[in-house]
């Protein structure tokens, strides 16, 4: 991975000085509140319901076990003893005191984090494939493209004041792990006629209020002209973005206001004026490359015979196999999924303890790399087949073995109105009732794949609108109502969820579930997945039942 | 009034002339509209002449003028409008221009280092007892990721 050298880290050393010097003059009366909110949301920190909280950014997910034993340390030094995964690949802790952030962030400076543009109105961090270097299906390796953004973005002194926040994704395998059509700028590495690296661009997708899908704007971008083509549709967007009302100023909506013809017409133009002098090398694209080498991997790993002994003679070994592993491109390596959603604790919470021995045993077993999915999950992506069942023993043991991924219990979920001053209703609490419910796992697995998000408000931090299931929670008088939508994706065939009918109350969303649940198991076609039955025959089937007795 | 022009505090000789007001002597900047209407007259005023630019007014409209101006500024309605960065930035990368930008308005000694950046080079804070802060600010940081204007 990625490792500061003396810039990087002056770089970031400079700017916990200079939060903590804003941080003071905010005490001493010197700034306002209006005046310190910009300030302090760009290195991450919010005033929440209950207390500060303070959002770490995971560079495109990557993280390593000193790093994850920093994050241990601050839970317990400064927080209650846990955090929280986002959507973002970023960590997030709810009870920070505003007057110790600067401390938090020095001492993550010290282990090479921060928490820099995690939030405000700006480029965001980015987000890749959580199987990134390792997948069976890629083209080429996204995390020395998103390095390379990640240092652009950083700081930026034109674009730190755009009309609204800024997220880029970058993916780089047939399959699209990182929602990049759902992402203002989403790049896909592809590879021209010739077999040479470019970029395919898309443009203004984005969730929130208003869910659009990206639109293509450059078919093939020549890997030397990523950073002036970024840098041309920036400058677009901060010039002409809107900034009259903030539900309008993504750029998605600049897009759908100008139309894409014009819109790429103008970046265009400015790509133009700018490209020339501004191209990355070869030499700066594989100085980077260098960071993200695979490891040594065992010639002889392929030769285990365990693997498939323990499969056969441990079922409960064999379940967690079939479904928190993803193939890896090299024979007797598979990359392990480490599943935060067990059935009793918050979905993407981690508490001091099961981070410190996740960091153990990413030294033991994978190379002491652990990546954060946008799904809220951890990632151990280089482990042998020979030490799966023994990883699992002590997962299990940390309540991080439960098999569930990409099943029905696998949920996104926003930290809702528990903890987010922003919800309208609350998120946890319904994951959990959901989770109690769906406790059968063969019905769970005779569900098969599908993904229910769950925010608690329209700005769907849990990315409701692309959930096969969408939950989003709403005001309605007071009390906590959730509108359910049906059919919605965010990898390759993306999709906006359509709306079922009208909002159900709290105490009748679970029950709403398991009826959609069982119109499914009762109606599907041989082996036809809940997405492709929701595309099939639309949700009026479900809405038949789930209000059935309304 | 001071302000910091090139790192440096100094006196403020610029007086900004509104839409509505007379001409007076001296070192003057006037609106881009202001701009437009009375060219023939600003060209022939004894002093100085600068624009003060807003977030809305596009830099492209005064390129062929940048000549005829020593100042132009760069009027904050806001801490969070960042149009006036990209001007800036357009200003010095595009137009070439290499008169004196400076920022005024409601912005914040924090924003002074990007400013600087894009190629603002005199900053009139919104307190003047911001000064030493701003020239402080400056300095926040001694290294850089993007090729910009500085």
């Amino acid at each position: 991975m990625y490792q500061y050298n003396e810039y990087d880290q002056t770089l970031v050393d400079e700017r916990v000085a200079q939060f903590r010097r804003q941080t003071q003059r905010f005490l001493n009366g010197e700034l306002t509140a209006d005046q310190f909110r910009p300030l302090r949301l760009r290195n991450g920190l919010y005033i929440q319901t209950h207390a500060p909280m303070l959002r770490i950014a995971g560079p495109y997910g990557l993280l390593n076990s000193k790093q994850f034993r920093t994050l241990a340390h601050i839970a317990r030094k400064y927080d209650k003893n846990y955090c929280h995964f986002t959507t973002r690949q970023n960590i997030q802790f709810n009870w920070p005191k505003l007057e110790e952030v600067p401390d938090i962030l020095e001492e993550l400076a010290r282990v090479q984090m921060h928490a820099i543009q995690t939030s405000g109105n700006c480029m965001r961090n980015t987000s890749t494939d959580h199987l990134a270097g390792v997948c069976i299906d890629e083209i080429e390796d996204p995390r020395p493209y998103c390095e390379i953004i990640r240092q652009w973005t950083t700081l930026h002194p034109e674009f730190d004041y755009l009309p609204r926040k800024f997220k880029i994704a970058v993916s780089g395998s047939l399959r699209d792990r990182a929602a990049t059509q759902f992402h203002d700028i989403g790049v896909h590495i592809v590879k021209n006629d010739a077999g040479e690296t470019g970029f395919k661009i898309l443009v203004g997708g984005g969730l929130g209020r208003t869910p659009i899908i990206g639109q293509v704007i450059k078919p093939y971008l020549e890997r030397r002209h990523l950073l002036s083509y970024l840098e041309a549709i920036l400058r677009i967007y901060n010039l002409f973005g809107r900034r009259d009302n903030m539900y309008k100023a993504r750029i998605k909506i600049l897009l759908k206001e100008s139309g894409m013809e014009k819109f790429s017409a103008m970046v265009e133009k400015e790509w133009q004026l700018i490209r020339d002098g501004r191209e990355l090398s070869d030499d700066r694209i594989e100085a980077i490359k260098a960071y993200f080498n695979p490891p040594v991997y065992d010639p002889d790993a392929a030769q285990d015979q365990t693997f498939e002994h323990y499969q056969l003679t441990d079922k409960a070994f064999s379940a967690w196999v079939k479904h928190n592993l993803a193939n890896h491109k090299i024979p007797g390596y598979r990359a392990v999924f480490i599943s935060l959603k067990a059935p009793d604790t918050a979905p993407g919470d981690m508490t001091d303890t099961q981070l410190d021995a996740v960091a153990d045993l990413a030294d033991q077993y994978s190379y002491g790399e652990i990546r954060i999915t946008h799904r809220q999950n951890l990632v151990f992506a280089d482990v042998k087949e020979l030490d799966l069942y023994s990883l699992w023993q002590q997962l299990d043991v940390l309540k991080l073995a439960t098999p569930n991924i990409g099943t029905v219990t696998d949920m996104i979920c926003c930290p809702g109105l528990d903890f987010c001053s922003l919800a309208n209703a609350g998120s946890i609490g319904i994951s959990k009732e959901i989770h109690q419910v769906l406790d059968d796992m063969d019905y769970v697995y005779d569900i098969g794949e599908l993904k229910i998000n769950i925010s608690g408000c329209m700005n769907g931090c849990a990315h409701q609108s692309v959930g096969h299931i969408g939950i989003l929670g709403v005001d309605k008088n007071g009390s906590e109502w959730y509108q359910l939508t049906l059919g919605g994706s965010s990898e390759n065939e993306a999709a906006i969820g359509d709306r079922l009918g009208p909002a159900i109350a709290k105490d009748q969303v679970t029950k709403a579930i398991t009826t959609i649940l069982d119109v499914y198991v009762n109606q599907r076609q041989d082996d036809e997945s809940f997405l492709e039955m929701v595309k099939r025959v639309g949700v009026t089937p479900f809405k038949e039942q789930v209000y059935a007795n309304h | 009034m001071q302000i910091i022009k090139d790192k440096e505090i100094i006196n403020n000789s610029w007086s900004y002339i509104a839409d509505d007001d007379a001409l007076k002597t001296g070192d003057i900047s006037v609106s881009v509209s202001r701009w437009k209407k009375d060219k023939d007259i600003l060209i022939k005023h004894q002093g100085k002449i600068g624009i003060r630019l807003r977030p809305e007014d596009t830099t492209g409209d005064i390129a062929d003028d940048l000549g005829n101006l020593q100042l132009i500024e760069l009027d904050f309605p806001s801490l969070a409008d960042g149009r006036l960065f990209s001007h800036a930035w357009l200003l010095r990368g595009r137009y070439h221009y290499a008169g004196e930008i400076r920022a005024t308005g409601h912005y914040l000694p924090d924003q002074v280092f990007y400013l600087s950046r894009v190629g603002v080079n005199a900053f009139s804070p919104e307190k003047p007892e911001d000064l030493p802060v701003v020239l402080a600010s400056l300095n926040d940081f001694s290294v850089t990721y993007q090729c910009s204007i500085n």
